[in-house]
C-alpha cells in the first residue's frame, strides 16, 4: 500500500459557485505534490477540503484507507495531516517555543516532554536562538517557517503547505526549498500550493494544475509546463494563439 | 529556578495575607479585605475563561448566584451543611457551564459575550420568580451557633477572612497549575487563533468548555462563601449583570491572562468601591460611581494592557 491520500471525485460548492468540480487524484507516500493554478482556480478550496476546514459536497477523501471527507480539522491532525495557512496564523502573543509546543502537545501530554520535542524541532528550523521571542516580532518569512515547524511538531505523515513561498525574496525562497527537501528526508509526504513557479518546479515530483475548479493537467513539472491547456489557463487564449503561431512558424 | 524574585515576592505576599488582620483590628478594614479576596478569587475564575481562553463572559454572576443559592436552599429547607452545599453548588455550576457552553461556544467573539449576558439575565429572572428560592425577597439564612462546621461566625470577621484567604489560595493554585499545564497552553492558543489551534489537533470546543467549567467552579465557591458571610441573599445581590461586569473590570484593570492580574485588580478596585461608597456615598446620588468611573477611565487610557504589566519584565523592555 503506497497510496497515502486518495481524492475521489470531490465537488465543493459555495452557493452557486462551484469551487471544485469532480476532482480526483492520488498521493503516494514520500512524494512532493505541487498544486498550482491561476488565481481563483480553487487551489485553496481543495486544500481546505483535504484539511477538513471545509467538508466536501460530493465525493470521498481517503487518508491511510479511512474516509475523512466529513471529518474535522482537529481529527485530521490527530490522524496525521498537518497544515499551514495562506495568511499566517501563528499564535502572536506566545513565544516561538510556546508556538511549537502547542503542536508538540498533540503526541506529548506532559509539558516537559512537549518542551523537549519543541526544542529539537526549533533547532532543525533554525529557531534555536529565538526561542523566547514573541511570534509577532518575527519577520513574515520566519513566521511562515514557524507555522511549518509547529505543524511538524504534531508528527504529520502528510503536510499541506499553503503558499509558504509567497511574498518571500529570492534568498528566502531558496531557504524554503531547502526546508521542504529536509522535510521530505524526514519521510513526510507534502502537498504544496504555490504561486512561485521556480520554487515548486525544481522540487515537485508531480504537479496538479487546477483551473476554474477543474483539474486540467497532472504530471511531471516538465510535462505540465508544456501542456497546452496549462499555458492557456495561465496566459489566456490570445497569448496561447500567438505562441502556437510562433512555434508553427519556426517549424 | 532561574529567577528567584517571583518566589520571594510571593512569600512576602503570603505573609502579608496572614498578618493583615493583625494590623487592621476594626471590622470595616477587615470587611474590605474579605471583599478584596472574594473579588480577587472571582477575578481568577473569570480570568481562566476570559483572560486565558479569550472568551469574554458577562454571565459569571450566574455561577456566583447558583453557588450562593445552592448552599442557602439546602441549609434553609433541608438543614444540610453549607460545606456540602458548596460542593452541590460547584456541581450545579459545572453543569450549568456545560449546558450554556455547549451551544454558545459555536459563537465567536462578541456573539459569545452577548449570549452570556442573556444567560445571566435568564438565570436571574428565573430566581426572581421562583417562590421556593424566596423569589424577589431572597433568603435569610438561619442564625446558627458559630463554628467552622456551621460556616457561621458572629463575634468576629477573622474566621471569614481566613476562610476566604484559603479559597483564594486554592483558586490561585488551580490557576497556576492550569497555566503551566497543557490546558493553559491550549487556552492561550485558542485565544490567539482558533483556526490555527484546531489545525494542530486541538478540539477547541472541548477546551473552551473545560475553561468555562473551571471558571464556573471557582466562581460558585465564592457564591457560597458570600451567602454564609452576608447571611442574606437575593437575586440582585448575587447574580446581577453589574456584578459580572465588575468581575470583568477587575481583571481588565489588573491584567488580562496574568496569574496575579485579578489580585492586583481587586486590591485596587474593591477598596476604591468601598471607600468611595463610604466617604462619598452621602454627597448626593451616585458621586461614588462618578469618581470610580473616572479612575477606571484614567487606567484604561494610561495602561490599556492592565496594571500588572507595570511590574512584569515585558513592560521594562527586556526579553
Amino acid at each position: 500500500m503506497n497510496e497515502l491520500l486518495i481524492v475521489q471525485n470531490i465537488t465543493k460548492r459555495f452557493g452557486g459557485l462551484q469551487a471544485n468540480n469532480n476532482i480526483s487524484f492520488v498521493v503516494n507516500k514520500g512524494e512532493i505534490i505541487g498544486l498550482i493554478g491561476p488565481n481563483g482556480a480553487g487551489k485553496t478550496t481543495l486544500f481546505n477540503c483535504i484539511a477538513c476546514f471545509y467538508n466536501v459536497d460530493e465525493g470521498k477523501i481517503f487518508f491511510k484507507g479511512s474516509d475523512i471527507s466529513q471529518s474535522t480539522p482537529q481529527r485530521n491532525c490527530q490522524l496525521g495531516i498537518g497544515r499551514t495557512f495562506q495568511i499566517v496564523r501563528v499564535f502572536k502573543d506566545m513565544t516561538v517555543l510556546e508556538n511549537i509546543m502547542i503542536g508538540a502537545f498533540l503526541r506529548n501530554k506532559h509539558p516537559r516532554d512537549a518542551k523537549r520535542k519543541a526544542m529539537d524541532i526549533a533547532a532543525i528550523f533554525g529557531f534555536a536562538h529565538k526561542l523566547q521571542l514573541k511570534a509577532s516580532s518575527l519577520t513574515i518569512a520566519e513566521q511562515k517557517r514557524l507555522e511549518v515547524a509547529r505543524a511538524v511538531a504534531t508528527d504529520p505523515e502528510l503536510l499541506l503547505l499553503d503558499e509558504t513561498m509567497a511574498g518571500l525574496n529570492v534568498q528566502e525562497v531558496k531557504e524554503s526549498v531547502e526546508l521542504v527537501l529536509k522535510l521530505k528526508e524526514r519521510g513526510i509526504t507534502l502537498i504544496l500550493v504555490e504561486h512561485v513557479m521556480e520554487g515548486i518546479m525544481s522540487i515537485a515530483d508531480r504537479v496538479i494544475v487546477l483551473d476554474d475548479g477543474e483539474k486540467i493537467a497532472e504530471g511531471s513539472p516538465r510535462d505540465v509546463i508544456n501542456n497546452d491547456k496549462v499555458i492557456q489557463a495561465y496566459f489566456g487564449d490570445k497569448y496561447h494563439a500567438k505562441r502556437r503561431e510562433f512555434t508553427t512558424s519556426i517549424q | 529556578m532561574k529567577n528567584k524574585l517571583p518566589v520571594i515576592a510571593f512569600l512576602l505576599f503570603f505573609c502579608c495575607l496572614i498578618f493583615f488582620p493583625l494590623v487592621f483590628k476594626t471590622p470595616f478594614p477587615r470587611h474590605v479585605l474579605i471583599m478584596v479576596f472574594l473579588y480577587a478569587t472571582m477575578g481568577i475564575g473569570w480570568n481562566i475563561i476570559g483572560g486565558y481562553a479569550g472568551q469574554v463572559s458577562f454571565g459569571n454572576a450566574a455561577f456566583f448566584g447558583v453557588g450562593a443559592y445552592s448552599s442557602a436552599i439546602l441549609l434553609v429547607h433541608f438543614g444540610i451543611s453549607p460545606w456540602v452545599g458548596m460542593l452541590v453548588g460547584v456541581l450545579l455550576s459545572a453543569l450549568l457551564a456545560v449546558i450554556v457552553g455547549y451551544p454558545c461556544f459555536r459563537l465567536q467573539g462578541h456573539y459569545f459575550a452577548i449570549a452570556t449576558i442573556a444567560v445571566g439575565e435568564i438565570v436571574m429572572v428565573a430566581f426572581l420568580n421562583w417562590n421556593f428560592a424566596g423569589a424577589a425577597v431572597g433568603i435569610y439564612l438561619p442564625i446558627l451557633e458559630q463554628s467552622l462546621k456551621n460556616f457561621e461566625f458572629h463575634t468576629s470577621k477573622l474566621p471569614y477572612y481566613y476562610i476566604i484567604v484559603c479559597i483564594f489560595l486554592f483558586a490561585l493554585a488551580v490557576c497556576y497549575f492550569m497555566e503551566k499545564s497543557r490546558w493553559g497552553y491550549y487556552f492561550r492558543a485558542i485565544k490567539n487563533d482558533p483556526d490555527g489551534a484546531c489545525s494542530l489537533g486541538i478540539n477547541i470546543r472541548k477546551y473552551k468548555l473545560y475553561a468555562f467549567i473551571l471558571s464556573a467552579v471557582i466562581t460558585s465557591i465564592c457564591g457560597t462563601f458570600y451567602a454564609q458571610y452576608i447571611l442574606y441573599i437575593h437575586p440582585s445581590s448575587t447574580m446581577d449583570l453589574m456584578m459580572s461586569i465588575q468581575i470583568c473590570i477587575i481583571v481588565l484593570i489588573g491584567g488580562l491572562g496574568k496569574l496575579f492580574g485579578p489580585v492586583l485588580g481587586a486590591i485596587i478596585f474593591v477598596p476604591l468601591t468601598e471607600l468611595t461608597r463610604v466617604y462619598l456615598g452621602s454627597q448626593g446620588q451616585g458621586m461614588d460611581f462618578i469618581i470610580y468611573a473616572l479612575i477606571i477611565m484614567v487606567i484604561a487610557i494610561m495602561r490599556p494592557q492592565g496594571l500588572w504589566g507595570v511590574f512584569s519584565r515585558e513592560a521594562r523592555g527586556t526579553r
